[in-house]
């Protein structure tokens, strides 16, 4: 399954769909980085809001994306996450530690922007 | 002797002390008989439970008409749980009356007595009826006493089933109504815990305001537990994880209102209390809150 990864200036844009495998994951993985190394870019959003449920890989490949991404000197922010979604995973203990989260991608957006502004 | 014995009841046991050479009817048969007395009697019979209902002193929240309709309704649907056997109807019926009466203040020990009564009027009715022929009145009453109990058993469960209904219903809302998640400014959410946590209230604490957090687009969320005396290792966990939850959402979460007590507890449970951004009361919560969301608060007057 494609995810659809769109370009907003120094920021990628990855809408994560309902229903990714195992699979769909680690290709997401390598494809991010990718695509964060061939655009120069400086953060990467992942939208979740369409996933209704997250499990312990995706939560686990969400994090690995996020550190991999950071040794390229860019940022990730994980966006949507749905509020049942968020109260099941606090009690699988699935926090998300040390990765930026917002409510949606105008927050993600406005949070970049606050951040590049303090670092330039 | 042979010609006595065929077919006549009396004469069989007559000669045979002891021995039952009766012809029994099925008990289909003795309810079909039963029911079309109960049929027939409608209206005598049901004056009559009416009439009993009123001297007991039962359903006094209602007018006469609402009892005579009522009682009407019972009494029919009775006898057809008697012709029928059909017992998932009447549980219906009777969960579908406890919806109308049970908001008139109607109680249970009365809808368990009137049913009782009824059961006993048409018990005696049968009496008057069958008295000249005991052994085919005890085998009226066999086929009429398990059906009856069934019945009252049935109407008395549904009646508790509504009761028991309504009862979470309103704890629900009582809930919902305890826990308000307020906006005090924009971006800025506060949830005032009073009283007794108990893990089922903290769940739905943190349900609620995870809503709140995405309607109002909170950044900043200030719990405040002032109100709240004790809490216990499962209580507090909920509370990180509340937490570590509005994080995921993106929003901060400030704790005000620690008692020494509930301190003691967080400390010694060995809560991870770096994960915490707590504050002394709510107006420090309030006022750090200000300053992370970029305001900043003036006195420019003196108040009239």
């Amino acid at each position: 399954m494609e995810v659809p990864i769109l370009k907003q200036g120094a920021v990628l844009i990855a809408t994560f769909q309902a229903a990714l495998s195992d699979a769909d994951l680690n290709q997401l993985r390598m494809g991010l980085v990718q695509q964060v190394v061939k655009f120069r870019s400086r953060a990467v959003i992942v939208d979740v809001t369409a996933m209704d449920v997250m499990d312990s890989f995706a939560s686990r490949t969400l994090r690995e994306i996020a550190h991999m991404i950071r040794l390229r000197g860019a940022e990730t922010v994980i966006v949507g996450i749905q509020p049942e979604v968020a109260f099941a995973m606090v009690q699988l203990g699935l926090t998300l530690e040390g990765v930026a989260t917002a409510l949606d991608l105008e927050e993600g957006l406005a949070y970049l922007t606050q951040k590049f502004k303090n670092t330039d | 002797m042979s010609k006595r014995e065929s077919g006549s009841k009396d004469s069989g046991s007559r000669s045979h002390p002891g021995v039952e050479l009766v012809r029994s009817e099925a008990p289909s048969e003795l309810l079909r008989e039963l029911v079309a007395h109960l049929r027939q009697n409608r209206t005598q019979l049901r004056e009559e439970w009416v009439v009993r209902i009123t001297e007991t002193r039962l359903l006094t929240a209602m007018t006469k008409e609402e009892i005579f309709a009522e009682a009407t309704s019972v009494y029919d649907s009775y006898v057809e749980a008697l012709e029928t056997e059909a017992f998932e109807a009447l549980q219906a019926y009777a969960r579908n009356l406890s919806e109308r009466i049970i908001p008139r203040g109607v109680e249970t020990h009365e809808v368990v007595g009137i049913v009782l009564l009824l059961r006993d009027v048409l018990a005696r009715s049968l009496f008057a009826k069958y008295q000249t022929d005991f052994k085919k009145l005890n085998r009226i009453l066999d086929a009429y006493e398990p059906a009856a109990n069934r019945i009252a058993n049935t109407v008395a469960v549904g009646f508790v089933q509504e009761r028991e209904r309504v009862i979470r219903q309103q704890q629900e809302a009582i809930r919902e109504l305890s826990t308000p998640v307020l906006q005090v400014r924009e971006r800025l959410l506060i949830l005032p815990i009073i009283g007794v946590i108990d893990p089922q209230r903290a769940r739905q604490l943190t349900e609620q305001l995870l809503r709140g957090i995405r309607t109002n687009r909170a950044k900043v969320v200030v719990i405040d537990i002032t109100g709240v005396a004790a809490m216990d290792l499962t209580v507090a966990n909920n509370l990180v994880q509340t937490v570590e939850a509005s994080r995921l959402l993106g929003a901060t979460v400030i704790v005000t209102g620690l008692s020494p007590e509930i301190a003691q507890t967080l400390v010694t449970i060995g809560v991870d209390l770096g994960k915490m951004n707590t504050v002394g009361d709510l107006q420090g919560g309030i006022e750090q809150a200000e300053r992370l969301l970029g305001y900043k608060v003036e006195k420019l007057a003196e108040p009239r």
